[in-house]
């Protein structure tokens, strides 16, 4: 039997915001515990939530940025379990009438585009943390995340591989980090992915039964997770066995997903409209505010990079696949007013570099303007590209401005003709063996000639001229 | 102890006849007299009273005063205050000392007005007798074989035997006015909203309101000024500008259309408050108010609503208290559930454990539609009463109760009856709706009848006007139990 796969993802993202989302307390990471946990965070007798602006005015601009509906009356609900990490004894959080309904976003996975549709994004607060090293067979309870804002951010059913899993979730960073919303630090816990898998035979329309794996904190263990749980739910079925609902872990050590919790012993949120907050209205005025602070968005930048820098699409979905690296290649392509050859750089050369010593582009050593400047001294001629990738290496050591390291170096492209006519032709007296060849029809020959007459200028030949002047003394 | 009314507390202290420390150990001395016997209080703590007391001397020696600096008052052990036990009634908070003020306690030491102490609850409000408190149920001052309603019984009680000019409440389905009426005070719930709930320990959210209890209505005028406005801790609390709620108390009532709810003078109703009731009425007629025939038909449902939606809303608020942070845990225990179950089990008196577990049951799955979402329903349907009756008159008149005090133990063992002492109070809870209790007579065992007021959404002014110039016609108000004396 063929089986199809069914991933819907539900991607908790920490906002970026200042201040917790109930309370005025710091939401930073890193502090020692506890000491960003303010009465109502710990859920001091008598405490109440009030709601964060900020964290209202980043999930509009999410729900602008995705195409979504915002619900103009929209309602926080109280869902209840105990846990000693949440204070209260309920998550304050979204059921019936959450911020954003709806919106779609696109994502390419080989040559094939596809758009997936999102069910809706809701506010709510996170829990604290349990930790169960260090305290002697007891739990130490750290409050400092406690209330920090989340926008949890749920998708159709619509992805069939853990490749598209990857690329939607991917997609999905890229879009919340561009618009500021959230950090994007997966390895602190700012974006968090829950997967919903099912498995069932090609042509059915019904969903298999869904298993949850919770908790993902890296796309390479979202996808080995779902791959996972995608061959065990297979095997489990074609030996005759049933899949019951669940949620899983990820456990990233043995490559396997465990059980957590059945359907059974899930538990009944007695979800209610949390009395101590009013529904959050948003008027035109306020959501017409926040567009005007949203900064172009990916895909309008790539329709944009197309139309005015003559990049591919391919090449235009890579060049915004941050903003940092977007605004990067902007600003190189205007320096050299060269899209294509900036495009080329970024992609190539710097991405390369960038990737050997692990750097993201913001703390790259060689800065846009730099790159600029260098490609446009490949356009003046007084450059050859490989003589560029020496500048290049140049402004990586930090050896000074384009131009001064040209100097220094002595590596302009020669162009003197009288001088480059004595190399060629000490090259052709040197290398009768290669003329023969040449004229006996060998092409290869020839390059082997263009070689010599490189490494004899040590490289400061211009190419083009180089073959101009050996094939009028070879005729 | 004279016959003191704040405004004369007042000028008092500001005529330096005594000092604030003087009147602070006047009351802390009758309440060392008489609290061992009424049990109004939680916690007293003299020393902490008297600097507070010392630092409103101070402001009034540096012309500092506001209109009631100085002048000390008591506080429902619900209210949490900086550096004071803050009980809630409750043995899950028996340990508990408060690190912040509610808003409600920063407004009075703003005002200068010194803490008499913690004044003794049912527990989490929950009880209408104040049988269901941890630290022992509140006597009666007028004879100490009866209850003194609930839940503010202590609160009601300790004005009631002046071991203090006047109190704070809080009233969620009657806990300020029911007692009030049993302990022959006066007390007013205000609109939801006009006094933040920040620091006030939760029970039901969207019906606890805050208010004033003391002897007269002048009293609770100007207390209800000092705990009103907006507070931007409270996201429920409205923005809404300062009012002086004395500023209508002497107006006549000539042309006051008075309406009578005829379900509030129904089957149920204790004669002899019906026949004090109808005699308040004649005054206010004699006063020049007309009486109008209303109906509020649908608050017949106001218990059964109740009784789902302020236990669903308490079954979340409570599950704070789990041992993890805070007051009571099980002293021995084996993994986390049993930690929880153990705490929870030993912590919660009957009535609070009762309350939690019909509210997870009504809220949840299969449950939720069928009782919460029609509480819900039902609830907008009472409160349309209202609207439709304050068409036709500008106050509800009524009794606060079915009856007076009753015998400590003989509701206990009923819910059901205990319940049924709230039936008229609690449809302005429902509404968010002010309403006040007002003494009206005593019945023939000399136990306070109360009657009360309800207005439209911020017409507290009007009821305080309708119930001052009735205080003025009448001496009700003015009696307190012989006996203790």
């Amino acid at each position: 039997m063929k089986w199809e796969t069914v991933i819907g993802l539900e991607v908790h993202t920490q906002l970026a915001t200042r201040s917790k989302i109930f309370s005025g307390s710091s939401t930073a990471f890193g502090a020692a515990p506890n000491t960003q946990a303010s009465a109502v965070d710990i859920a001091l007798p008598g405490v109440l939530p009030v709601l964060n602006r900020g964290a209202v005015e980043c999930a509009i601009k999410f729900g602008l940025a995705i195409g979504a509906t915002l619900n103009r009356v929209n309602v926080f609900d109280r869902k209840s379990y105990f846990y000693p990490d949440l204070p209260k004894g309920y998550q304050i959080s979204q059921l019936a009438k959450p911020i954003v309904e709806g919106g779609a976003l696109n994502i390419v996975v080989g040559d094939t585009e596809r758009t997936i549709r999102l069910t809706r994004a809701h506010m709510e607060e996170d829990a604290g943390k349990s930790l169960h090293e260090d305290f002697h067979g007891m739990t130490g309870i750290d409050l400092n995340r406690a209330g920090t804002p989340l926008l949890e951010i749920v998708s159709e059913p619509e992805m069939r591989s853990s490749a598209e899993a990857v690329a939607y979730a991917r997609a999905l960073h890229t879009l919340v980090t561009w618009i500021g919303i959230c950090d994007g630090n997966m390895q602190e816990g700012s974006f968090r992915v829950d997967a919903n898998v099912s498995v069932r035979p090609v042509g059915q329309v019904e969903l298999g039964t869904r298993r949850e794996i919770k908790n993902l904190n890296s796309f390479r263990f979202l996808q080995q997770a779902i791959d996972y749980e995608v061959r065990w739910q297979i095997e489990t079925l074609e030996d005759g066995g049933r899949i019951e609902q669940a949620t899983v872990l990820f456990d990233p050590d043995r490559g396997e997903t465990r059980m957590m919790r059945s359907k059974e012993e899930a538990h009944d949120y007695r979800y209610f409209p949390d009395p101590d907050l009013l529904p959050v209205k948003l008027d035109e005025d306020w959501i017409e505010a926040v567009r005007a602070t949203l900064p172009e968005l990916p895909v309008a930048m790539q329709a944009r990079f197309q139309q005015d820098y003559g990049v591919s699409a391919y090449d235009a979905a890579v060049l915004t696949g941050s903003r940092a690296l977007a605004d990067y290649f902007e600003t190189a392509a205007q320096a050299c007013s060269q899209g294509k050859l900036a495009a080329n750089w970024v992609m190539g050369e710097l991405s390369a570099a960038l990737n050997k010593a692990e750097l993201d582009i913001a703390s790259s050593p060689v800065s846009a303007a730099q790159l600029g400047t260098l490609i446009a001294r490949i356009q003046d001629g007084t450059l050859s590209g490989k003589l560029a990738k020496q500048v290049f290496e140049g402004l990586w050591e930090g050896a000074g401005e384009v131009d001064a390291i040209i100097e220094a170096r002595g590596l302009k492209q020669m162009s003197d003709a009288g001088e480059l006519e004595k190399i060629v032709d000490a090259v052709l007296a040197a290398n009768p063996k290669s003329v023969e060849e040449f004229r006996a029809g060998k092409d290869k020959a020839f390059n082997a000639l263009v070689g010599q007459v490189m490494k004899a200028s040590r490289g400061k030949a211009n190419p083009a001229q180089v073959n101009e002047l050996l094939k009028a003394r070879l005729q | 102890m004279p016959e003191t009314s704040l405004s004369a507390l007042a000028a008092q202290l500001a005529a330096r006849q005594i000092s604030s420390r003087e009147l602070a150990q006047a009351y802390l001395d009758r309440i060392a007299a008489l609290n061992p016997a009424i049990n109004a209080f939680i916690t007293v703590d003299a020393e902490k009273t008297l600097l507070e007391a010392a630092a409103a001397d101070a402001l009034i020696a540096a012309g500092q005063a506001g209109p009631l600096t100085g002048v000390p008052i008591a506080h429902k052990d619900i209210f949490c205050t900086d550096g004071w036990l803050t009980t809630c009634g409750s043995k899950m908070l028996h340990n508990f000392v408060a690190p912040y003020d509610a808003h409600v306690i920063r407004r009075f030491k703003a005002a200068g007005m010194p803490s008499l102490g913690k004044t003794n609850m049912d527990e989490f409000a929950m009880g209408s007798s104040n049988e269901t408190s941890y630290f022992g149920a509140v006597k009666n001052p007028w004879n100490p074989a009866y209850v003194p309603g609930g839940s503010s019984g202590g609160a009601a009680a300790c004005v009631a035997a002046r071991m203090a000019p006047a109190a704070t409440g809080t009233d969620t389905g009657g806990s300020i006015r029911q007692p009030a009426a049993l302990c022959g005070i006066t007390g007013l719930k205000p609109t939801y909203g006009l006094v933040s709930r920040f620091g006030m320990i939760a029970f039901a959210s969207s019906l606890d309101q805050a208010g004033p209890m003391a002897p007269s209505a002048e009293d609770c005028a100007l207390l209800l000024n000092v705990m009103t406005g907006f507070d931007p801790n409270d996201s429920t609390s409205l923005a809404r500008e300062k009012e002086d709620y004395t500023r209508d108390l002497d107006k006549p009532l000539a042309g006051l259309r008075v309406g009578l709810p005829r379900e509030f003078f129904a089957e149920g109703l204790n004669s002899e408050v019906a026949a004090a009731v109808q005699a308040a009425v004649a005054e206010l007629k004699k006063l020049g108010a007309t009486p109008v025939d209303i109906s509020l038909a649908n608050s017949r449902l106001a218990i059964p609503v109740y009784y789902v939606l302020a236990p669903a809303e308490a079954s979340s608020n409570l599950s704070r208290f789990d041992g993890v942070r805070y007051g009571y845990r099980a002293p021995e225990y084996g993994n986390l559930d049993d930690m929880y179950s153990k705490t929870r089990a030993q912590g919660f008196g009957a009535e609070v454990k009762r309350r939690i577990l019909i509210g997870a049951y009504v809220l949840s799955h299969g449950y939720y539609d069928a009782y919460y979402l029609q509480a819900q329903k039902i609830r907008r349907l009472i409160a349309d009463d209202f609207s439709e009756a304050f068409k036709v008159c500008d106050v509800i008149l009524g009794p606060t109760a079915p009856g007076t005090a009753f015998k400590l133990g003989e509701k206990s063992g009923d819910p059901v009856e205990m319940y049924l002492n709230d039936l008229y109070t609690i449809p302005a809870n429902l509404a968010g709706l002010p309403g006040m209790s007002l003494p009206c007579g005593f019945d023939a065992q000399g136990l306070p009848i109360g009657l009360q007021l309800v207005g439209n959404y911020f017409s507290e002014a009007k009821m305080l006007n309708v119930a001052h110039q009735y205080q003025r016609a009448t001496d009700w108000h003015a009696r307190a139990p012989e006996g203790l004396k």
